[in-house]
């Protein structure tokens, strides 16, 4: 068994825009996602952040081919997911699960938390009386046995946020997609959820892909990180050297735009601002994506679009001019 | 002492609803000094909003406010609507998380800030104009004289909050309340939002009300905090002296919760916040609350001086000291 569980080579999604009047008659292209290349390993979480509009829920869904992507490869566990047929696909997807931002909207009002948990282990035909099991799983998540019963309304925002993570972890998944699943909540009532996901991994030893735009979550939650940028990667590496050493001008200025919560640390930091708002998707600038905001492109950046190279040990950015 | 120019004592509001009712502030006491920049932080069903928004007297006429909201020695709670009308605007201004709906989707930006100009100064047409071509130049709207001529689905959300700020500011007002302005925003765009606001405070004095919960944002611009659970204020002072030695079992719970470089594990505060049709009797915050005794069931604590901050906790003087930094 290799260390590798998930590996996603040169993912690319491209969606077709319905033709406006003002279009004319070309067919139009969001390009959510572009050349995406990353790996996870076994009980590791890779945490992927980004602007709105960067891709990164998109890479999300297509892993899970829950959107099928419009080229590249998919390996799960060894196999290729793009390959698969609908029955071989749906074994698989046994062993991924995905959580969502949303816990009011992932929760059908009108079924017992109990039966929304037993759902996945139904349609994955698993026999036998699932009770037993669906209790583990409240308990596994911090809940009673005695809400099993009770419908989504009765709970709060976090509770219900734990439902799902019981529903996820139902069919003992090795990859769990976590897509922005604390930002709906109250930061202390986050940090409870944080720490779950972290008992979890350390218990069962699952991996985890953490989507998310709040860059203090990843930074506490992850072991490798990736940024990206209008549907492309600029940034991939371990934790702490992405974090102290940003190599690519847009992280460091994302980190230094995150407000860190100390009065004192604030007034002394040296701050980066962009300018303006990332462009739209449907039309993205030639070269690097990221030059028109960027305070260090040149004219090679509009003309030569940079690829990932290695920084430092395991970590890789996608610059001209990398900070150092 | 700076002078004070919004008042608020003993502020309650209850909401009648088909299911009973909703008692969301409680008896907030909360003064803003002129020219400041007052964080004020809580989380979702704290009051924080609700206390603004019937301070500026725009909640609804199923609402009970009662208690007292003095702007510049002028008693706000009793005013009729069209009173209100002529305060809103001229001496303070409220902006919204969504700038989207804040603005009229239907008239050109420029004209929306002259009808604000238009509806408190004596201007002609041509000067109000020019002066919202200013205000978009000030809020750092590239372009001003062309944008002012576009409609707010052409800019984006950033572009939009800027729109709304300079509305805001158009009259000048001596009170800017922002109300979570930068949620619905990218953090680099919110950082942009976030200069706009502190340039607003500094360059006109305009005292400003932000409305969060998100305490990283109040670090890097507030000058003080007040931090509301359950409809009350429960700990308010300068922002370097709550962040360094916290005294209220919440605000320290908060802090303890927010993921920060080096921190191992998070500690979050047990359980979830109270219905607030029923809310504990005592410190609502006893609760969930480590320190709490059977006398915080009694008595609803007042905030008091206690080392450099206002705080309400019957037991804030007994309690360990506390390290945020690890």
């Amino acid at each position: 068994m290799s260390d590798e569980l998930l590996n996603v080579v040169n993912l690319v999604k491209n969606f077709q825009v319905r033709r406006t009047r003002n279009s004319g008659s070309k067919k139009r292209t969001v390009q959510a996602v572009t050349n995406v290349s990353f790996s996870i390993n076994r009980g590791q979480t890779l945490g992927l952040v980004g602007e709105s509009g960067s891709g990164k829920t998109t890479v999300g869904r297509c892993i899970l081919r829950l959107i099928e992507p419009t080229s590249g490869q998919v390996e799960f566990d060894g196999e290729d997911l793009g390959s698969m047929k609908f029955e071989e696909l749906r074994a698989t997807r046994r062993k991924m699960q995905i959580v969502f931002q949303d816990p009011f909207a992932s929760l059908d009002p009108k079924m017992t938390v109990g039966s929304s948990i037993a759902e996945p282990l139904i349609v994955q035909g698993v026999p036998g009386d699932h009770n037993d099991k669906v209790f583990e799983l409240l308990e596994l998540v911090g809940l009673s046995v005695d809400h099993a019963s009770r419908f989504p309304h009765e709970f709060s925002g976090g509770q219900r946020q734990r439902i799902g993570i019981a529903r996820a972890l139902a069919l003992n998944p090795a990859l769990i997609i976590l897509d922005e699943p604390v930002s709906a909540l109250d930061v202390s009532i986050q940090a409870g959820i944080l720490n779950l996901f972290e008992d979890l991994q350390k218990k069962l030893g699952i991996s985890y892909l953490f989507i998310a735009h709040d860059l203090s979550v990843v930074r506490h939650i992850a072991d490798r990180i990736a940024v990206m940028y209008l549907g492309k990667i600029v940034e991939i590496g371990d934790r702490d050297s992405v974090f102290d050493h940003p190599t690519h001008p847009y992280t460091k200025a994302l980190l230094s735009a995150v407000p860190v919560t100390d009065p004192k640390v604030e007034r002394l930091r040296s701050r980066v601002t962009l300018e303006g708002e990332v462009p739209s998707p449907m039309n993205p600038p030639s070269g690097c994506r990221f030059r028109t905001r960027c305070w260090k492109a040149q004219d090679i950046c509009a003309q030569q679009e940079p690829v990932l190279e290695l920084r430092a040990t395991s970590q890789m950015s996608a610059c001209h001019f990398p900070e150092s | 002492m700076a002078e004070k120019i919004l008042q608020i004592r003993n502020l309650r509001v209850t909401f009648e609803t088909p299911f009973g009712q909703v008692f969301a502030v409680r008896g907030v006491d909360l003064d803003v000094e002129e020219g400041e920049l007052l964080g004020v932080v809580g989380e979702s069903g704290s009051g924080k909003s609700v206390t603004f928004l019937a301070a500026i007297g725009l909640l609804s006429s199923r609402a009970r406010v009662t208690g007292s909201v003095v702007l510049q020695g002028e008693e706000l709670i009793g005013k009729t609507p069209q009173q209100m009308r002529s305060v809103r605007g001229r001496l303070m201004a409220m902006i919204f998380q969504d700038p989207l709906s804040a603005l009229n989707p239907v008239h050109r930006v420029g004209k929306q800030i002259v009808e604000m100009l238009q509806s408190h100064q004596n201007l002609t047409n041509k000067q109000a104009a020019t002066r919202a071509v200013e205000l978009l130049d000030l809020v750092g709207i590239p372009q001003p004289e062309q944008r002012s001529n576009q409609y707010p689905h052409e800019f984006s959300g950033g572009m939009r909050q800027r729109v709304v700020i300079a509305i805001a500011i158009a009259n000048n007002p001596k009170l800017l309340i922002a109300d979570e302005p930068t949620t619905a925003l990218d953090v680099t765009v919110q950082a942009q939002i976030l200069e706009v606001i502190k340039r607003v405070q500094q360059q006109f004095g305009t005292a400003v009300v932000l409305i969060t919960h998100d305490l990283g944002v109040i670090a890097r611009v507030a000058d003080r905090v007040d931090v509301m659970y359950a409809g009350r204020n429960v700990e308010q002072g300068l922002v370097d002296n709550l962040y360094d030695h916290p005294s209220h079992p919440y605000t320290r719970g908060l802090l303890s919760s927010i993921p920060q470089a080096g921190k191992d594990r998070l500690t979050p505060i047990r359980g979830f916040p109270p219905n607030m049709m029923s809310p504990p009797s005592g410190c609502a915050f006893r609760t969930r609350c480590e320190f709490a005794e059977p006398s915080c069931e009694v008595d609803i604590p007042e905030l008091k001086m206690f080392n450099d901050l206002q705080t309400a906790c019957l037991r804030a003087h007994q309690l360990p000291s506390f390290q945020v930094r690890q």
